[in-house]
């Protein structure tokens, strides 16, 4: 009987919760990692009780967990992060220069393949890779010495790859986004690296059409159209419909077009998902309203999901990787908030039901689709 | 025996109590102490001090016999009483927040 099972990182550990086919009825395991903060965890699509986590800690580091029971115990694996080279600089936030110093894992991406293959964005933005499941690290330093690496500056959460996004169709193309650089593009495996920004428009830099430095919060792909990006930026949500060659914006009627997340229905490509947040200077939903758009032309027009997502003195923001989809059908789309909440809809949006109300804040949720 | 007090989210990590013992030859310092610790509980590593630089991470305090000894040389003696094992080496997360 097939289920599902959600992987939730919060800012004080880790949560699991499981459900058969009709996503009605939860097992609540955790927290894993009490007190730590989970930026990430994700599981391996080629062995889905492979799993791994980001847990990470202003006082004592980053360590990376590995888990070979779908979450019911955890092994620490390496947490070696080790830039290539001589590091230089990177700007700050006032302009001057700022050494490049790792921070934290801010996402894992497994290999689509190997469960033993594991990509890792991490902070201050940079690429890492592992062949042994998380023993050893090795940087893909094409990305962070790119001509243009010298002028990255951080957004507020940092300078951090917080995005990577696997191409099904062709194993050597990849995709990272980094705030506040923006999308780059791989079409060796991560070797080299090219910008891939044009169409996007930000009025926080002094040429608003230059080729990096735009603030990418989240870009999602649909496995059987990967030609076809979705992206929410600082402002603006924006689609490309060639590898990222060129974007345009399709924020259409939204009511405000800032946000973090941006998800793709998985049984409908072009049914889009975002969850539109007042601004950059109020981290929370408009009007005390908590509610998803979902755009089933794949974007400019979009329909507000309210029904049992509260609609009155709600005040919450959901960061750019706490909103995933499952593979069933009709499709489920979760998501956590800052205030500790977890919505599920099981019906690709129309509904939804709160699993939990008072965890941690959320800053990641991952859903596995078991057969 | 080197006694060491370990704070609650290493003591999870390591899968060990409160305080954990340490054989460390002489002469006894931070950094013998430490490279005992890693040495002993490898899913430590990194998580009191950096990796490639050893240098204590910012939040983190070392603490004996009612002394802060966070900001003595890495190289330097600890006090005889932690060397004879009378007093612990205690490791803290540093007080932040309200």
């Amino acid at each position: 009987m097939s289920g599902v099972r959600v992987l939730v990182g919060t800012r004080k550990g880790a949560f699991v919760l499981t459900s058969d086919a009709s996503r009605k009825s939860w097992k609540v395991e955790g927290p894993h990692f009490a007190g730590w903060e989970i930026y990430h965890v994700k599981g391996s699509p080629a062995d889905p009780n492979r799993l791994y986590a980001s847990q990470t800690s202003g006082w004592f580091g980053q360590v990376l967990q590995r888990s070979n029971d779908g979450g019911k115990t955890w092994e620490a694996a390496g947490n070696d992060f080790q830039y290539q080279g001589t590091t230089g600089t990177h700007q700050w936030y006032d302009g001057s220069p700022h050494p490049w110093e790792f921070k934290r894992v801010w996402h894992l991406e497994p290999s689509l393949t190997d469960p033993d293959k594991v990509y890792a964005g991490a902070e201050d933005a940079a690429l890492f890779e592992t062949n042994d499941g998380g023993q050893t690290w090795t940087e893909l330093s094409g990305l962070r010495t790119h001509d243009s690496a010298p002028t990255w500056a951080p957004g507020a959460g940092g300078l951090c790859v917080h995005t990577i996004v696997l191409d099904p169709a062709d194993a050597n193309r990849m995709y990272v986004a980094i705030s506040a650089a923006g999308v780059f593009r791989s079409d060796d495996a991560g070797k080299t690296w090219r910008p891939a920004n044009k169409g996007l428009r930000s009025n926080t830099m002094p040429d608003q059409d230059a080729e990096v430095g735009h603030c990418v919060h989240r870009i999602a792909m649909h496995p059987s159209r990967p030609n076809v990006l979705f992206m929410q930026k600082h402002w603006d949500v924006m689609r490309t419909d060639d590898c990222a060659d060129s974007w345009r914006e399709i924020s259409g009627n939204l009511p405000t077009d800032f946000g973090f997340v941006v998800d793709v229905n998985s049984n409908e490509p072009d049914t889009v998902y975002v969850i539109p947040i007042t601004s950059d200077s109020h981290h929370f939903v408009p009007d005390g309203k908590l509610r998803v758009y979902r755009s089933k032309t794949g974007g400019d027009d979009w329909e507000a999901l309210t029904k049992g997502l509260p609609q009155k003195d709600c005040y919450v923001n959901v960061l750019r990787d706490a909103m995933d989809v499952d593979a069933l059908d009709p499709c489920g789309v979760y998501f956590g908030t800052s205030g500790g909440q977890v919505y599920v809809s099981a019906d690709g949006g129309d509904t939804w039901d709160s699993v939990l109300r008072d965890l941690p804040g959320v800053l990641s949720v991952e859903v596995q689709t078991l057969k | 025996m080197i006694q060491v007090v370990l704070p609650r989210n290493l003591q999870l990590l390591a899968g060990v109590g409160r305080v954990v013992e340490l054989e460390v030859d002489a002469p006894v310092t931070q950094r013998t102490i430490l490279d005992a610790l890693e040495a002993k509980y490898p899913a430590l590593l990194g998580t009191v001090r950096d990796r490639v630089t050893k240098q204590r991470r910012p939040m983190i305090r070392f603490f004996a016999c009612a002394e802060d000894f966070s900001n003595e040389s890495p190289d330097a003696p600890v006090p005889e009483e932690v060397t004879s094992g009378k007093e612990p080496f205690l490791i803290i997360g540093a007080i932040a927040g309200g």
